[in-house]
This record gives C-alpha cells, sequence and structure tokens, in this order.
C-alpha cells in the first residue's frame, strides 16, 4: 500500500520534472508551423557556408577535398575551381549538402609537387569558398613506413624527452626541502606557460572549425571536462586514501595524465604538419620540441623528490606522457580533422591548468611558509622563463 | 615564407588547415602559372609542360585522361532563358514596315525584367536582362533604315538603352532614365554600317552591365557583305559572388557552351564572327583562333584592307568583324587568349566538316538582298 502510493508519488514527480520539457517541445513546433519570422524571409538568396576541412594528394593527378557544411542552409556544390580552372570532380554523395553534411570531392587535376594550390568551390548561387594548400605533397597512406616514422617522430618530440626529464629524480631526491619546493614552483612556472600555449593553439584550431560546430562551446566541454574529469580521479584517490590529501605519487600521476593529454595534440599538429610535407623543413624543429618537452619531465618527478618511487612507477609515468604524443602523430598524419584537434587541444589545456592547481595545494600543504615565497616565486618565474626561452628554439 | 621564418605556430596552422600564411601574389602567381599550364596542355591549348619543368610534375597523368577532365562537369540548359546555340546564329530583323517616303523602319520591343540565368552548369545568376535572356537579342538592320525601339522597364531599377553608333543625344539612351513600369521609344536612323553595341546606360554603369543588361547591334553596309556562315559571339563574364572580379567568362554567356558543343562549319566555307566585348571588371578581353587566320575589320566599319591575324585583343566595348575560312577538316579551338579567361569558361570549338550542306550548321547569310 504505502510501497504503491510511493511509486504514485515517483510517476508524479517525473510528470512534474518533464513538463516544462513536453511544454518547449510544443512551442517549438508551433513556431515552425507559424513561422512569425516569414516575412522577413523575402527573396534573399540563402545564407550559405562552406568550410573545407582538408585537402589530401591521394597520387599524382588527383587532389581530394573534403568539405563541410558548416553553415544554417543547404548548400549545392556546382563546380569546383582550381588555380582559377573549371575542373570535373566526383563528389562521394548528393551535391545539395544539408547543414553539418559532410562529403568528399575527388579532383583529377594535375597538382604539382611542392607547389601552392587554390582549391575553390563554387555553389549554386554563385558563391565561393576558398582553400589554399601551401604546399602540395602525395598525402602518408597508413602502412607500416609512414607508422614508423611518425612513431619515431613522436618518439624523438615527446617520449624520450619525457623520460631524460625523469632523469632529474635522484638530484631531486637528495637536494634540500627548500630547494624541492624550489623545483615544485618552478614547475609551476612551466606548466602554466604550458596552458596558455595549448590554449593558444586550441583558439588557432577552432578558428579553423566550421562555423555550425559551435567550436567556443568545444573548447568549453573539452577545458571543463578535463579539470572535472581530473579532480574526480584525484578525488577517488583521496577517498580510497582515508581522505588524506593525494601523495605526491598521485600528483605525480595527474600531472603525467594532463601533460599526456596535452601532448596528444601536440602530437596531432606534428603528423599533420608532416603529411602537408612541412616536416622537411623542420628537423630543427623537432630538436626544439624536445628541449621543450623534457622539463616536462622534471614537472612529473617534481611532486615526488621525497618519495621514493619504484622504477616502474616513473617508467609508467613517462609512458603516459610521452606515447600520446605517437597516437597523436599518426592520427594527425592520417586524418586531421581541426574539430577533434581542437576538443584535443581543449582537454590538454584543461589537465594543465587542474595540474598546475594541484602541485600548488602540494607545496602549500608540505611547506609552512605558504606558495610565495620569494624563492617559490623566483622559481615560478624561472619556470617560465625557461619555458619562453625553449619556446624560442622551436622558432627555429 | 621561408623555413627559418616557420614557427611553431605557423606550423601547428599548418597541420591544422594546410594553410599557410604565404604571400597572396607569390601564391595566386604560383597558382595560376602552374595550375594554367597543365591544364592548357590537356585541353590542346599549348604543348606539354617544357622538359626542364617536368622533374617538378607530380606524375603525369595521360593525356587523355586530362582532355576529360578540365572544365566544368553537367550542361547548362535550356532553363537559361534562351538556348546559347541558337542564340550564335540567331538575328532579329524586327518587324519591317515601309514608310510614306519609302524608306524602311524596323521596329522591335525590348522589356527589361529581372531573371535568374544558368551562367554555368548548376551556377545561377540573379541577372538583369533585355527580353529575358543574356545577351539580349541580336537586333540588325541596315544603314539608312529607321530604328524604332520601345523600351518597356519591368525591371526593379530603372534603366536605359544606350546605342552605339551616330544618333541625335535624346536617342542616346543615357537620360531619361525609364524607371520600372514606364516605357520609352527610341528612334533614330542606322548609321554609320558596322558592328554596334546597345546596353544600359544607368549609374551605377558597372553594376548595370555587368549584371546582364547589354547586346549586339549590327547595321550592314548598303550592299550587304558576302554570303557567310555568320555568327555573333558576346564575350561576357559574371562575377557570381559580387567581389567585382569573374568567377565565370564565355561568349554568349554559358561557360564551355561551344566547348561541349563545338559549332559546325564547312571546310572552306565563308565564316563570319561579329565579335563584342562586354566584359566588366577586366579591362579587356581577346579572341584567338587555332589552326587559322582570321581577316579582321575593325568595329566593321569597312570593307577592305583587313588585318590578317590570328589574335585580336579588345577593350571593355570594342568590337569587330571577323572573316576566315577553315582549310583544314577537324577541330579549331578558340578562346580568349588569356588563359584564366579560357579556363573559367571562355573556350570553344569549331568542327570543320568537309563538304557540310548550307543547310547544315551555323546558318550561311546571303548577303544583301536575301532580307526583307
Amino acid at each position: 500500500m504505502s510501497d504503491r502510493s510511493a511509486s504514485g508519488r515517483a510517476s508524479s514527480r517525473w510528470v512534474l520534472g518533464l513538463l516544462p520539457v513536453f511544454l518547449l517541445a510544443g512551442m517549438v513546433a508551433l513556431f515552425l508551423r507559424y513561422d512569425p519570422t516569414e516575412p522577413f524571409r523575402a527573396a534573399f538568396p540563402p545564407v550559405e557556408e562552406l568550410t573545407v576541412d582538408r585537402v589530401t594528394f591521394p597520387g599524382p593527378g588527383m587532389l581530394r577535398v573534403h568539405v563541410v557544411n558548416g553553415g544554417p542552409q543547404p548548400v549545392t556544390i556546382a563546380q569546383v575551381m582550381v588555380d582559377e580552372a573549371y575542373w570535373q570532380f566526383e563528389i562521394d554523395r548528393d551535391p545539395t549538402l544539408p547543414r553539418l553534411q559532410r562529403a568528399t570531392l575527388d579532383v583529377p587535376y594535375p597538382w604539382v609537387e611542392g607547389e601552392p594550390h587554390v582549391i575553390r568551390l563554387v555553389t549554386s548561387t554563385g558563391l565561393t569558398f576558398d582553400h589554399e594548400v601551401a604546399v602540395a605533397t602525395e598525402s602518408p597512406r597508413p602502412n607500416a613506413r609512414y607508422l614508423g616514422t611518425f612513431g619515431l617522430l613522436g618518439l624523438y618530440a615527446g617520449v624520450i624527452p619525457v623520460l631524460l626529464g625523469l632523469l632529474w629524480y635522484p638530484f631531486l631526491s637528495r637536494i634540500d626541502r627548500k630547494w624541492v619546493h624550489f623545483y615544485l614552483s618552478l614547475t609551476v612556472g612551466l606548466l602554466v606557460f604550458l596552458a596558455v600555449d595549448a590554449f593558444e593553439h586550441t583558439l588557432e584550431a577552432s578558428a579553423l572549425v566550421a562555423e555550425g560546430f559551435a567550436s567556443v562551446g568545444l573548447i568549453v566541454v573539452g577545458v571543463m571536462g578535463a579539470i572535472l574529469g581530473l579532480r574526480a580521479i584525484s578525488g577517488i584517490g583521496r577517498t580510497r586514501g582515508g581522505g588524506n590529501p593525494p601523495s605526491g605519487l598521485t600528483v605525480s600521476y595527474l600531472i603525467a595524465l594532463g601533460i599526456g593529454l596535452h601532448n596528444l595534440g601536440e602530437g596531432l599538429a606534428i603528423g599533420a604538419a608532416y603529411s602537408l610535407g612541412e616536416i622537411a623543413l623542420g628537423s630543427f624543429l623537432v630538436i626544439g620540441f624536445a628541449l621543450h618537452n623534457t622539463t616536462e619531465g622534471l614537472a612529473i618527478v617534481a611532486p615526488v623528490a621525497r618519495e621514493k618511487p619504484s622504477l616502474k612507477h616513473l617508467a609508467l609515468l613517462g609512458a603516459i606522457a610521452g606515447l600520446p604524443t605517437i597516437a597523436g602523430a599518426w592520427v594527425g598524419g592520417f586524418s586531421y580533422s581541426p574539430l577533434a584537434a581542437t576538443f584535443f587541444l581543449a582537454l590538454g589545456t584543461g589537465a594543465i591548468v587542474q595540474v598546475v592547481v594541484e602541485v600548488g595545494r602540494l607545496i602549500q600543504r608540505s611547506w609552512p611558509e605558504g606558495l610565495f615565497t620569494p624563492l617559490n616565486a623566483v622559481g615560478m618565474l624561472l619556470g617560465l622563463l625557461i619555458m619562453y626561452g625553449t619556446a624560442l628554439m622551436v622558432v627555429a | 615564407m621561408g623555413p627559418q621564418r616557420l614557427n611553431r605556430r605557423d606550423w601547428l596552422k599548418l597541420g591544422a588547415a594546410g594553410v599557410a600564411g604565404v604571400s597572396g601574389a607569390t601564391l595566386l602567381d604560383l597558382a595560376a602559372r602552374g595550375g594554367a599550364r597543365g591544364a592548357l596542355a590537356s585541353v590542346g591549348l599549348l604543348p606539354a609542360a617544357a622538359g626542364h619543368e617536368a622533374p617538378r610534375s607530380a606524375g603525369a597523368p595521360s593525356a587523355h585522361a586530362q582532355e576529360e577532365s578540365a572544365g566544368v562537369i553537367g550542361e547548362t540548359g535550356p532553363p537559361n532563358g534562351f538556348d546559347p546555340g541558337a542564340f550564335l546564329t540567331d538575328f532579329d530583323y524586327g518587324r519591317v514596315a515601309t514608310r510614306a517616303d519609302g524608306r524602311t523602319v524596323r521596329r522591335w520591343e525590348i522589356v527589361a525584367v529581372d531573371r535568374e540565368i544558368e551562367v554555368a552548369p548548376g551556377v545561377w545568376y540573379p541577372a538583369w536582362t533585355y527580353n529575358g535572356q543574356v545577351p539580349g537579342p541580336t537586333l540588325r538592320c541596315t544603314q539608312g533604315d529607321i530604328v524604332q525601339v520601345e523600351f518597356v522597364n519591368a525591371g526593379s531599377h530603372p534603366h536605359t538603352i544606350h546605342f552605339h553608333g551616330a544618333h541625335p543625344p535624346e536617342m542616346d539612351g543615357v537620360v531619361p532614365l525609364v524607371q520600372p513600369g514606364e516605357r520609352f521609344t527610341y528612334e533614330f536612323e542606322a548609321m554609320p554600317f558596322g558592328l554596334h553595341l546597345y546596353h544600359c546606360h544607368t549609374l551605377p554603369l558597372k553594376r548595370h552591365i555587368h549584371k546582364g543588361l547589354y547586346g549586339a547591334f549590327i547595321i550592314d553596309p548598303p550592299r550587304g557583305r558576302a554570303p557567310a556562315r555568320e555568327m555573333v559571339m558576346v564575350m561576357n563574364g559574371f562575377d557570381t559572388n559580387f567581389d567585382g572580379d569573374n568567377e565565370v567568362y564565355a561568349v554568349n554567356t554559358a561557360a564551355f557552351y561551344h566547348h561541349q558543343h563545338p559549332i559546325r562549319v564547312g571546310a572552306g566555307d565563308l565564316c563570319r564572327v561579329y565579335l563584342i566585348n562586354i566584359t566588366e571588371f577586366d579591362p579587356i578581353n581577346s579572341f584567338h583562333l587555332h589552326a587559322s587566320m582570321f581577316r579582321l575589320f575593325r568595329t566593321g566599319t569597312r570593307l577592305e584592307n583587313p588585318e590578317l591575324t590570328d589574335t585580336i585583343m579588345m577593350c571593355q566595348g570594342e568590337r569587330h568583324v571577323l572573316e576566315f575560312e577553315l582549310m583544314y577538316p577537324g577541330m579549331h579551338m578558340f578562346h580568349a587568349h588569356q588563359s584564366e579567361f579560357a579556363e573559367l569558361g571562355w573556350m570553344g570549338f569549331f568542327e570543320a566538316v568537309p563538304g557540310l550542306a548550307a543547310s547544315e550548321g551555323a546558318p550561311v547569310h546571303e548577303g544583301y538582298g536575301e532580307r526583307a
């Protein structure tokens, strides 16, 4: 009896909870049925928006255009120009793309290795959407050779530097506590720089995302998702540890995870640049990245300087932070999407922000003088300067 | 942008979109040169890339494959408001009457209407037209005829018809502006003989012309010209995205139309082309004939001493009469010698057919006396 009334109360709760949703749906239906904006919609041409995600070169005499309709209305692709010449093409679907629809166009154009090309899509209303390829080069196919090459690139730029950074552990474990905190502060400086850098890259990638995908919203989801995710993980660690603040090792793992997410985005960029032939210009750049990323290893081991982590833990930390570079390079090299890149870069940004918070707390907990002692402040500033200096090397 | 200038941010950008901040001029220049050469080679305009370029080329698709890949997909359909093939040989002599003093009066009605036209397969352009077509009808008369053009403006903006040639200033079509819903009759004596032009002269002039308000106006010499297969070609362009630059070039509006539908003429027959340049935005256009030379009568105002050439450059509003015979049977290309224009639609073929009957292909005009 009481059970039944309880279930009755539960179902009426559901009705109350869903009522506004139903009313909203009704209003939307009414609006669509008797659209009050109708009189404003004169015979204007539709607002069209086409975005070329990327252009690949599968082989000689053929280029492939990956396009998405990021606008509010359907768009019909009528013709294609390459370098100011109409060229025949094949599209993999109906040429009228509904909102957010993707399509692939094959254009049998005799492109020239190493030279720029401009692709222009002409819609049925005569509007044009351009995409410039700075350097045409045959696109890599996922075979053993390219997987190996990209793997090596990720190894050089991400994994080895992080492992080298970890080798500071013996040094850190032998110095005075005051200086450990100095290096932890330096880590904070490094990470703050990295967070800003990552955010800048996020915004740059998002500028290339088709308008309809609301990339700013995606950035918020990515950044906050990483922060909340890492907080939840550290919360689980705390509950398991009987409510104690996270150990240095836990913080190290969080940092490794955050840096790993960041390096995934970096790997995407490396892979995509390689597939565009830019890497030929830049073995120098890989060295720059390597120097830059070695400091990340320092950031990972600094929290465990006073603990005695096993070699297994250190190796695992290095793997978590470094290996995503390889995965990113693979994905970026073969199928780069500005949308995915924006999301992963945002994720990396949020992760690093959360890691900064965790390291700051670690210092504050274990150091009575607090976070911002003169020595720590110098450490943070030095961290920022080191990152700035190594960033200049990437400029090459 | 040299490699040494490429920074971490640029690198990411490159990765992200394949876009680099390459100097626009350099890029377009390179693209145009590299691209045009390949495409022209593909349709037989130019010899294939010279030897020193070959190693840079990314493979060489077979000539056949290239031949089929240049140009547009699909065809411009009849909804264009007129058939570009029919327009080529369609001369409108008007309604003919004889005045009490014995002079011939030719009367036309021209109506300005707004209309969407198809300028390349599947690409629609919101045009302003004379009689619903771009170019407007080809008006043809003989020197000394009385020309009466009753102009009705059924469009959305004020328009006029400004005729080239000699006439009283009040019949010049600059004033009065004919407002929507109004009409005006232009009347003057046709002179001098030659190939003239008519177009709207309402300000802003550039927009009124590039939107499509123009057509050919032919005044025949009193004794006519020699019988020939006659064609009218109005070189025009369309700025479909309204950025002040043409996206489509053609003769008689439809891009690549005569590339897809070669003009059939008899090998060795006298051919006459009434060629007009009314392209907007680009100061000049040009006409180039393959595998033969043509006799050039500038503005068509002389009947003798033509220049012999195979390429003629024409300013906006310039027009000439071209006469030629295609001695060798087969496909003879013709196109603007600005490669860009050619590849954006302005190219076509004559097909010279041995022994083609006068009733087939581009019609033969028998010269003076044939017409009423």
